[in-house]
Parts: structure tokens; C-alpha cells; sequence
């Protein structure tokens, strides 16, 4: 058996105590458990790295839960006498109703494009992209465009419809951060 | 704490929801403890972290249809133990202690002053742990009370805290190394005795 200290650098320490941890915890495999034993018996700081972390292994292993009052059981009984088990939430969330509103959304979509691509003059030729469109855009009247309710309307139901999704996205994102 | 059965679990949740609301009773009493300790792992008072454990139950109650009997029910609660302990230190605005956050050094050095005396009083190996335990972050503290006293899989673990199995495993692996360092810190005089 080799007694001898080496000298490990910081990097190695850090591998040697997950290698360690792994095989207190039970999670390597057969070959790195053999590997670890023959290191165990093989090499003094390993041995020491061990002791060290099996003894925290067993402290936190021999720690006992906090104990909440007498009185929390019925406190809880109390509180929930006064309360029904909500339904399932399949139950009242139809998964049909969902993916229906999604095709209602696409076929939106898709039926603006459709109609604004008829619309163009694929044969005018032009020398700026307003001639190439078949529309002069310096032309168009805008007041006219936003005067219709429909269209202020439309605007509208997308900038709500924007803003939910953005709501979404950094709830999502804050999430994300709090995990990290 | 002890082991239960799942089966046994799952057959008071079916009783539960045909209407005996009284069989709730024992799944609080079995599983109190655990829950009780992770809210105290968010929040600093036992009065906040009993009605913390509290609305968990409320919750897990109210929700109780909504357990498919896919998972534990224990992984089931955690879940809800972890997201309820978010949203109520969000609510309340209470401190939570961090790494990160420099105070945590200051509360951690009255702590050690006050928790030295009962440690040398009581000659306590678990209180010095605990109390070492309530130095760290509530994430570092939960993945370790998860892992040693919720019988959870590293899997598991994964589940309730919305993290990957080898997030969790690295994770622990860093709560025990900074758990180590606490207690070096803290409780040096302890740990040699020991």
C-alpha cells in the first residue's frame, strides 16, 4: 500500500471530491467504483478526501426534520373544512378548444396573406420598391386607412395580442433566471 | 423519516377525493415534518414557515384531482412545496437569504454568535448541521434536504425544482462543498470536536 501525500492542484481536488461524492452517493457505475477502491487504497489523500466527506455524508444523513406546532394537523383540517377539491384541470381545459382557437388564428393569418399577395401587380415594372409593390406609397392617403373602425379595430386586438405574448415571454424569462 | 408506502398514498388520495376529507388528516401527519422544514429553509420564523406549510397543503388539497399518480405524491407535494415557498417570499417580500447577497454574511456571523451557545450547550451535531444548513441559500439548503430526507431520486429532485438531473448533481455536489465551508467557518470548534 502507497502512503505517500501527493500533491494535488485545485482542479484535480475538485475532480477527486465529485469522483468521491459520486461513489458515497451510489451513483457510479461498476468500473468507477472499482477504479475508486483501488484509488482509496492506493493513495493517502484520497483515503483522507473520503473520511472527510463521509463524514459529512453521515452528519447530514443523522440530521432530523423540524417539527411544526401540535396544533398544525388540525389547523390544516380547519382551514380546508371550509373548502371543495377543485376540478381536474383537464377537465375544464380542452385541449380541442385550444388547438381550434390556434386554427382560427392561422387561418386569420394566412387568409390576410393570401388576399394582400392577390392584390399586387405582379406585372408593373418599377425603379423602387413602391412601383415594384404596384403602389405608390407616397400616394396613399393614410387617414383614410385608419379612419375605418374595422382596421383601428384590428390594430388593436394585435397590440393586445402583442402584449400578452411579451408578458408570456419575460415570465418565461424570469423563470429561466430564477432556476439560474 | 420514515419510509412510506406509496401505495398506501395513493389509496388515501382516492379516499380523499370519493369525499372522506378527513383521510387528508394523515397524509398532513406524514408528511408535516418535511414540509415544514423546506418552508423554513425560505423563511426565517417558524410562524411564517407554519403558515407557509400550511397554504402547501391548502394548495395540495384544492389541487388534489390534479394528481395523476404518475409521479410519488411526495415528488407531487415537493413541487408545490418549492413553487408555493417562491410565490410567498414574493408576496410577503421577505429577505431571502442568499449567497449572492452580502447580508447574508452579517445575519450568518449573529447567527453563529447566537446558535455557538446552544451548539456547546446542547453538544449538538444536528443543530450545528441545521444550523449550518440555514446559512446557505434556499435552493443549496433544499436540494439537500431533498436529497438526504425526502427519499427523492436525483430524477426526482429534478422534477420539483424545474432543473435537469445533472443541474441537480452538480448542484448538491456544490451545497455540500459550501455546507463544508459554512461549518469550517462557523463552526470550527465544533467540527474538531466531533
Amino acid at each position: 500500500m502507497n502512503n505517500r501525500h501527493e500533491a494535488f492542484d485545485p482542479a484535480d481536488d475538485a475532480a477527486m471530491e465529485l469522483r468521491i461524492w459520486e461513489y458515497i452517493d451510489g451513483l457510479s457505475t461498476d468500473a468507477e467504483r472499482s477504479e475508486i477502491e483501488q484509488l482509496l487504497v492506493e493513495h493517502a489523500a484520497w483515503r483522507e478526501k473520503y473520511k472527510e466527506l463521509l463524514s459529512v455524508h453521515q452528519m447530514l444523513d443523522a440530521t432530523e426534520l423540524e417539527q411544526p406546532s401540535m396544533r398544525f394537523t388540525r389547523n390544516v383540517m380547519d382551514e380546508i373544512a371550509r373548502l371543495q377539491i377543485a376540478p381536474a384541470t383537464k377537465a375544464y381545459i380542452d385541449k380541442k378548444i385550444i388547438w381550434g382557437i390556434g386554427a382560427f388564428f392561422v387561418t386569420v393569418i394566412v387568409g390576410f396573406l393570401v388576399y394582400g399577395l392577390s392584390q399586387i401587380d405582379w406585372s408593373a415594372g418599377a425603379s423602387g420598391t413602391s412601383k415594384m409593390l404596384g403602389v405608390d406609397f407616397t400616394e396613399v392617403d393614410y387617414s383614410q386607412v385608419f379612419n375605418n373602425n374595422f382596421v383601428n379595430v384590428f390594430i388593436m386586438l394585435n397590440i393586445t395580442l402583442g402584449l400578452i405574448l411579451l408578458d408570456l415571454y419575460l415570465t418565461q424569462r424570469r423563470k429561466t433566471w430564477q432556476q439560474a | 423519516m420514515q419510509m412510506h408506502n406509496e401505495i398506501a398514498d395513493n389509496a388515501i388520495i382516492e379516499q380523499v377525493l370519493k369525499g372522506d376529507r378527513n383521510a387528508f388528516g394523515t397524509l398532513v401527519e406524514r408528511y408535516q415534518s418535511f414540509v415544514f422544514t423546506i418552508a423554513l429553509r425560505y423563511v426565517k420564523g417558524r410562524e411564517d414557515a407554519e403558515e407557509l406549510a400550511q397554504d402547501i397543503f391548502v394548495k395540495a388539497y384544492r389541487s388534489l384531482a390534479d394528481f395523476k399518480g404518475t409521479s410519488k405524491f411526495s415528488t407531487w407535494l415537493y413541487t408545490i412545496t418549492t413553487t408555493t415557498s417562491i410565490s410567498f417570499l414574493r408576496k410577503k417580500k421577505l429577505e431571502v437569504h442568499s449567497l449572492d447577497n452580502e447580508k447574508v454574511f452579517a445575519v450568518a456571523d449573529n447567527f453563529d454568535g447566537g446558535m455557538n451557545a446552544n451548539v456547546i450547550e446542547q453538544k449538538s451535531r444536528q443543530n450545528m448541521v441545521n444550523a449550518a444548513i440555514r446559512l446557505l441559500s434556499p435552493d443549496d439548503a433544499q436540494v439537500i434536504t431533498l436529497f438526504y430526507k425526502g427519499e427523492q431520486t436525483l430524477e426526482e429532485i429534478a422534477q420539483v425544482m424545474g432543473k435537469e438531473p445533472n443541474a441537480v448533481k452538480v448542484q448538491l455536489h456544490r451545497a455540500r462543498t459550501r455546507l463544508k465551508e459554512k461549518m469550517q467557518q462557523h463552526f470550527a470548534a465544533e467540527v474538531r470536536d466531533l
